[in-house]
């Protein structure tokens, strides 16, 4: 077992788990979990892009994806909530 | 029973698509065309160790404006449609408390997090990374603050003139490329050469134009940040 293989897959399982993480964020009725999901989608995805040697892109994934829009998800969520309540 | 057929429909249709762009896909062993050129010449034409910061800041320098200008129309028009009036300026966020942990761990990894943001922007064009990143590591660490105290203000003012300041001074900079280098937002400065390669002072104005970016991107998510966190107000 050779190191491409062994990228290849873990590349393959990282891929997985985004896919499942994926249908979690879509079919899971509470949205607080469907955020969070989507969420560990954008964290997997930028484990990706760095196995790909893509840091750069691999850090703003990280920061904006998995971070800022998760945090931003929940304020507009937050915020339907109270309106609705 | 027709929309479940539907989306079946679709779903085929997309694995046919995808299906057909895997079978035509041949992995190159080699760099053709644009490519090519870039990483053959890059280091001794922009002086820049890191190739993808010499295609985004110098080759492609236009492009980088482009996103610059889209980032900022994003973050105006949030604040736009954001807007809070003079009453609920006063009001307050209704929270459960945070956590003595996370108050505690705040107060020693936000000015870690903020130095990791400036080194990365400052070291754009040697290292990994540069503005963009840099920005949003820099706004990661306002997200933290926020988190451990969410009724916490920022500063309108200061964001406000970091973000204008450093707009501003990357499209003079750019400007002053006509005089002193090969064009408009070119990096290169005549008769100055690149600097000791792998050096901080290297590649031109990259480091200039990078960390004025990186200035201009952390403080428009920062201030998105505090619109939205300032529409959780109430009562």
């Amino acid at each position: 077992m050779n190191n491409e293989m062994i990228y290849s897959v873990i590349a393959i399982g990282v891929g997985l788990l985004m896919v499942f993480m994926a249908i979690i964020a879509i079919l899971n009725k509470k949205l607080s979990v469907a955020i969070i999901a989507a969420g560990v989608v954008s964290l997997f995805a930028s484990v990706l892009f760095l196995l790909m040697s893509a840091p750069d892109v691999a850090m703003t994934e990280a920061a904006i994806g998995s971070g800022l829009s998760t945090l931003i998800f929940f304020y507009v969520l937050n915020k339907i909530k109270r309106q609705n309540a | 029973m027709l929309r479940n057929l539907l989306i079946a429909l679709v779903l085929a249709s997309f694995g046919f698509i995808f299906y057909n762009l895997y079978q035509s896909y041949e992995p190159q062993t080699e760099l053709t065309g644009i490519a090519a050129h870039f990483a053959e010449n890059g280091a001794s034409e922009v002086g820049a160790a890191n190739l993808v910061t010499a295609v985004v800041v110098s080759y492609r320098s236009f492009d980088t404006l482009g996103e610059i200008t889209i980032l900022f129309l994003t973050a105006a028009i949030i604040s736009f449609f954001l807007k809070l009036s003079k009453e609920d300026e006063e009001k307050v966020i209704i929270h459960r408390g945070t956590s003595e942990l996370l108050q505690t761990a705040s107060f020693l990894l936000i000015p870690l997090i903020f130095l990791f943001g400036v080194y990365v922007f400052i070291n754009g064009h040697l290292t990994p990374g540069g503005g963009f990143q840099g920005g949003a590591i820099i706004a990661s660490g306002v997200v933290l603050a926020i988190m451990a105290n969410p009724n916490m203000t920022i500063n309108h003012k200061v964001i406000i003139w970091v973000e204008s300041l450093s707009g501003v001074s990357v499209i003079l900079i750019g400007v002053l490329g006509i005089l002193l280098g090969g064009g408009f937002l070119d990096s290169s400065i005549k008769g100055l050469g690149f600097g000791e390669f792998g050096t901080i002072f290297s590649a031109g104005t990259i480091p200039f134009i990078y960390s004025l970016v990186g200035l201009k991107v952390g403080a428009e998510l920062s201030n998105i940040l505090n619109l939205y966190q300032k529409s959780q107000k109430e009562a």
